[in-house]
């Protein structure tokens, strides 16, 4: 490789002028689950192998801005600040409540960020959450802003009986992005590749999405994923040793593990973050709700390399390095794991009828 | 639907923001800028933390309009642990049954709820168990 060969595989790099990392983090999962052999039961006569064991599903009373306002007030409790100081609300999600009215001045105004401050909802797929924290880190490593709040949360709907039906979860993740000396994890830099693959779309009045059945997985998902993860290595100069943990987006419990083995992770590094067989796909949540399970046990100097993907299509890999502010932190709110304990098993008719596939006139 | 009563609620509806009555203290809920402790003027904003315990409730099987899709639902009288008592909907009770002195925290949730595909979502504050209780 030539010097301006590596110049340039440095410039592929979002690198902030000034270092910004995660001042606080909260993740938030539903209490009830749905075991994917209901699913089988129903559908399959309870024949063919499972993707997961279980999937989170709401409450009749939950929907990604009620879930997101739960995410960001244990954000705001690890990062100890004034919600007031908050300059972006920004919520990714493919469930917004509204099809026309930001779930992000929602959220802005029960957690008390109002009225100073952005409020905008991401759409990217399952990738709006980490795009929303790129634009975070953006916002605040030019100094413009000293906070902002990135969430990546999702109610995934999969049609009855449909092979998503198995996995569509729900949860998500806050963040709070502020200047690195604060950081209980600085972000060191950013890389995203994205391209225009139709692997899995939802039309404007669609009730469930489509997807391309084998587009899926090689062109879509391993190839971003990998794309991503391939050009991140090769940019930081680093390697799989490098990291303690790697993290990424979860439609399924073979996906990420494959994903991680192709990039040359060992199983243990992407144990604590893989929770897909427990709570299920989260869509905008999945690969950052792993990123919290990891905070909520990661040591200072500990290395992460997180990779999200979103349909249609596009992955956003960053790098980020646990400090030593990260002490005590993961107790100032409910853990990841915790979330996770606080479990009630359902059955199907119970999920059809939270799920809001029963009409009632 | 009354629109502009739900815009001008929604603060104390969607944190649980009250009022501290400055000469003794008293934490008011509902907000009504005269302290029923002493009678003096209480106008400061308190955000109240949520925590409290069941002081009492009640099963509602027969829901107003707008709360059929949520019935059965419990309705429960909850002690804050600043002082005031207000009635709210428990939630996430799972398998768990409603008991005095259970301890809760608040949430905010769907009041109303989404089937009618029209109109406003309304959100507010409900109580569930407290999730390091249930852990
Ligand atoms: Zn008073």
């Amino acid at each position: 490789m030539t010097e301006n060969d590596h110049d340039h595989e440095h410039a592929r790099l979002l690198k902030t002028e000034h270092p910004v990392g995660i001042v606080g983090y909260g993740a938030y999962v539903p209490r009830y689950r749905l075991p994917a052999r209901e699913v089988a039961r129903i559908w399959t006569n309870g024949t063919g192998g499972l993707p997961i064991e279980e999937k989170s599903v709401p409450g009749l009373d939950e929907d990604v801005a009620t879930m997101s306002i739960e995410a960001a007030r244990n954000a705001l409790a690890r990062a100890q600040i004034n919600p007031s100081d908050l300059r972006a609300v920004w919520v990714g999600s493919e469930s917004h409540p509204y099809a026309v009215k930001p779930t992000s001045t929602i959220v802005a105004e029960a957690i008390g960020a109002v009225p100073s401050t952005q409020a905008a909802d991401w759409e990217f797929a399952c990738k709006a959450g980490t795009e929303a924290m790129v634009a975070a880190m953006g916002f605040v490593g030019s100094q413009m802003a000293r906070y902002a709040l990135a969430i990546g949360m999702d109610t995934a709907q999969g049609r009855p009986g449909d092979a998503l039906e198995y996995t569509a979860g729900a949860g998500g993740a806050a963040f709070i992005i502020g200047p690195g000396d604060d950081s209980l994890a600085e972000i060191e830099s950013s890389y995203s590749f994205v391209t225009d693959t139709p692997d899995f779309w939802r039309r404007q009045y669609a009730i469930y999405p489509e997807h391309g059945q084998r587009f899926t997985g090689e062109p879509a998902y391993f190839k971003h994923i990998t794309s991503a993860g391939e050009a991140m290595f090769e940019a930081t100069n680093t390697k799989p040793e490098d990291y303690a943990y790697a993290v990424f987006h979860q439609p399924n419990t073979k996906f990420p593990q494959r994903a991680g083995q192709m990039l040359g992770f060992k199983p243990e590094q992407i144990a604590t973050g893989l929770l897909v067989p427990r709570i299920g796909n989260t869509y905008s949540g999945a690969a950052i709700i792993g990123l919290t399970a990891i905070l909520d046990v990661a040591k200072p100097g500990e290395r992460i390399m997180m990779v999200s993907f979103g349909s249609g299509a596009g992955s956003d890999a960053m790098v980020l390095r646990v400090t030593d502010k990260i002490a005590g932190k993961p107790q100032l709110a409910t853990t990841t794991e915790e979330y996770i304990a606080r479990r009630t098993e359902i059955d199907y008719a119970e999920y059809v009828r939270m799920r809001g596939k029963l009409t009632m006139k | 639907m009354d629109i502009p009563r739900h815009w001008r609620l929604k603060k104390q509806r969607y944190a649980l923001v009250g009022e501290v009555c400055e000469h003794c203290d008293a934490k008011l809920f509902p907000p009504r800028d005269i302290c029923p402790e002493c009678g003096e003027e209480a106008k400061t904003l308190f955000q109240f933390s949520g925590k409290g315990e069941v002081y009492s409730y009640t099963a509602v099987y027969e829901a107003p309009e707008g709360y059929a899709e949520q019935a059965p639902y419990t309705l429960a009288m909850v002690k804050l642990d600043e002082g005031p008592l207000i009635t709210a909907q428990l939630t996430d009770l799972g398998a768990q049954k409603p008991a005095i002195g259970m301890p809760v925290e608040m949430v905010t949730r769907l009041l109303r709820s989404a089937t009618d595909e029209r109109g406003m979502l309304i959100y507010g504050y409900k109580f569930r168990p407290a999730v390091a209780q249930v852990a």
